[in-house]
């Protein structure tokens, strides 16, 4: 009972904990937090609280931000539920993004096959490049975390090669555009949004998220992928292929990072970019999956949370807030939910302090 | 031949401020703590280095190694945070590591803008220089190669290995770390605060990893930007990995992919390297590392109960 409470709790206090750390890092350096809090409202809502102006671009801005990070989080989320810690959405991320390039670039379909191919095909490379490490856990007990760390830094450098002596790039960034089959921006949705980003990926964003909790959730599998991640070897005294689960386990989570990575490809953008660094949307994950409590419901929200974040960034930047706060308030976060057994055992005892304040107070 | 007297003290200072880090891993795994936040403690060590070599330039020639010693301070203060999440809240070392790293690059960043105004730290002028032993550096082939015109921070890194390769193995204090990080229980039960110990060894590995960074941007960079750490501390781990958790196995790892670093500047000059894409390069610490993982998986390499959350009752 009071772990179920906690499971919702400890979320809580850690991101009140980040936003007044936060806060005061901004106070202690001459700037004004409420400043950042009303960016964070603007970026999400559209609606400008000094002039009360409505901008449906921000709206459109704001989602475009929450996708990719919707994704890698339900990435690290799902490998959490067997109890792999899945440090490596970054990489799967690359890996998928590398693969939509190719299929975007080099196969001809009409448009909607096209796409769908582009999808599938970062699935399917970020799937892969979340099942080696995987079964390298299953079959010679290698740390995930150390080698899905290094897996990142070998998608980065193989993305670069690809698109520079591969694919070939039109400037040494970027590679031709895409053809319009291949694309997932539309007039449409631009002129709804006054001509953001915003593009078609929220519906496979949408679907990951309803297959994931209904993989989790309501099947046999993802109820031996829970046993697994529970007590690995009470799994398998029960008869469940531990090694398997581990496998399938981290594909899927990898899938889910390589379809963010081709939504970022054909949907953000309309070329295949050289990386200048690593993006961080694998990190962002990690935050979203941590506060999210490893749920897909949860996921949904921590995103749409982190993704207010991002966006109020060049809001912030313009007001003269470093737009680093953001990364400060994301770290703080998951540090204080790492702190988890700490805060579980500070409620542990406030509660008991307080139930002997209950004593007290009923006795005569 | 010309070619390797001009790589071989290039391969020599990338594989200087990777050395450095990968040591203080070393004590911090050693100790039971998973350090995967070496990257982040190591852009906290290069940005206040950078900083504070900025400022002081114009009043002394020393500034650089008035950085430096900033670098080791910012790292150890910064490694405490890891040392308290892990240590005293039993948070996942590799949550907390994660944080400290993004934190790590948030955090200079907004101090960078508050400092200087732009994201990225004012450029220094010479950083660290180099220097040459005045006798050493005559004698014929490995004088030039180690003793002239060498970076002061590889000679540290040096000493170092073989300060960490006494103090692990050669001290009480080594053993107890070592006993900490091997089994905890039976540590306390002998009467060592495994709390303590494991404090000292994350508390090194922030001086070290500071070292580190402020080496690396001071040597390697002309100010500390968002990309001047860019995965040295992840290649640091990979050392610490490959070198089997020993100073002079880490050493050896270091100086592997400095030289790996430094092929890629070179290979377009050797005629069998030349095809080969720089990527190539760059990616070998990484996918080395994943295969000596698997070469050593199922012999106890590292420290049986490095990440593991200390609980005094288990047995």
């Amino acid at each position: 009972m009071a772990n179920k409470r906690n499971a919702v709790l400890v979320p809580l206090i850690a991101i009140l904990g980040g936003f007044v750390l936060g806060a005061l890092v901004v106070l202690g350096t001459g700037r004004d937090p409420l400043v950042m809090f009303s960016a964070m409202f603007q970026a999400s809502t559209g609606i400008n609280p000094a002039t009360g102006g409505y901008n449906p671009r921000l709206v459109g801005e704001f989602l475009v931000q929450v996708m990719p990070i919707m994704l890698t989080g339900l990435s690290v989320a799902f490998a959490f539920r067997s109890g792999l810690f899945n440090i490596g959405a970054e990489g799967q991320l690359i890996a998928g993004s590398t693969a939509s390039i190719g299929v975007a670039l080099f196969v001809h379909a009409p448009p909607g096959l096209h796409q769908l191919l582009i999808l599938l095909a970062g699935m399917a490379a970020g799937g892969l490049w979340g099942a080696l490490p995987g079964w390298l856990k299953a079959r010679f007990n290698v740390h995930e975390v150390v080698v899905t760390i290094m897996m990142n830094y070998v998608a980065f450098y193989l993305n670069n090669w690809m698109v520079l002596k591969v694919y070939g790039t039109i400037d040494g960034i970027k590679t031709v555009k895409f053809p319009e089959s291949a694309v997932l921006r539309d007039s449409f949705l631009s002129s709804i949004t006054n001509g953001s980003q915003f593009h078609w990926g929220f519906v496979p964003v949408l679907l990951a998220v309803a297959v994931s909790w209904f993989l989790v959730e309501k099947t046999t599998f993802g109820f031996g992928l829970r046993a697994v991640g529970f007590n690995k070897e009470g799994a398998r005294y029960a008869g469940m292929k531990v090694e398997a689960s581990i496998v399938w386990s981290m594909a899927i989570a990898g899938a889910f990072a390589g379809l963010a990575g081709s939504i970022i490809t054909i949907g953000t953008f309309s070329f295949g970019r050289v990386l200048p660094g690593m993006e961080g949307y694998g990190m962002d994950g990690i935050a979203v999956a941590l506060v999210g409590a490893n749920t897909a419901v949860g996921v949904f929200l921590a995103a749409i949370l982190f993704g207010a974040l991002k966006a109020a960034q060049t809001i912030m930047q313009v007001n003269s807030i470093p737009k680093e706060i953001a990364s400060i308030i994301q770290a703080s976060i998951v540090l204080f939910i790492a702190m988890k057994l700490g805060i579980d055992y500070l409620l542990a005892r406030l509660s008991r302090k307080a139930e002997r304040a209950d004593g007290e107070g009923s006795k005569p | 031949m010309n070619i390797l007297y001009t790589m071989i003290p290039m391969a020599l200072a990338y594989a200087t401020p990777l050395i450095i880090a990968a040591l203080g891993g070393l004590f911090s795994e050693r100790a039971g703590i998973v350090n995967i936040a070496l990257e982040g403690i190591m852009m906290i060590g290069g940005f206040t280095a950078a900083a504070v070599t900025v400022v002081l330039e114009p009043l002394t020639p020393m500034a650089g190694y008035y950085g430096l010693l900033a670098g080791v301070a910012a790292g150890t203060v910064y490694s405490l945070l890891h040392a308290f999440a892990s240590v005293n809240l039993k948070a996942d070392q590799v949550i907390s590591g994660t944080a400290v790293n993004i934190l790590a690059g948030g955090l200079t960043i907004y101090l960078a803008q508050i400092i200087f105004h732009q994201q990225r730290t004012r450029s220094f002028q010479t950083g660290l220089g180099k220097f040459s032993f005045p006798v050493l550096g005559d004698i014929p082939v490995i004088g030039p190669l180690l003793f002239k015109d060498v970076y002061p921070t590889f000679w540290i890194a040096i000493i170092l290995i073989a300060l960490t390769w006494f103090v692990i193995f050669k001290t009480p204090f080594g053993l107890r770390l070592r006993a900490c990080g091997e089994h905890p229980q039976a540590a306390a039960s002998m009467g060592i605060s495994v709390m303590a110990y494991r404090y000292y060894g994350v508390m090194i590995s922030g001086a070290f990893a500071g070292l580190a960074g402020g080496a690396l941007v001071l040597t390697q960079d002309i100010q500390y930007s968002a990309a001047s750490i860019h995965g040295a501390g992840f290649i640091a781990l990979a050392c610490l990995i490959f070198g089997k958790w020993n100073p002079f196995g880490v050493m050896g790892a270091g100086i592997f992919f400095g030289f790996s670093q430094a092929l890629s500047l070179y290979a377009k000059d050797i005629p069998f390297l030349a095809n080969i894409p720089l990527e190539f390069f760059y990616l070998l610490p990484y996918a080395l590392t994943v295969i000596a993982l698997i070469v050593f998986s199922g012999k106890a390499v590292g420290p049986r109960a490095a990440g593991e959350i200390y609980d005094a009752g288990k047995r």
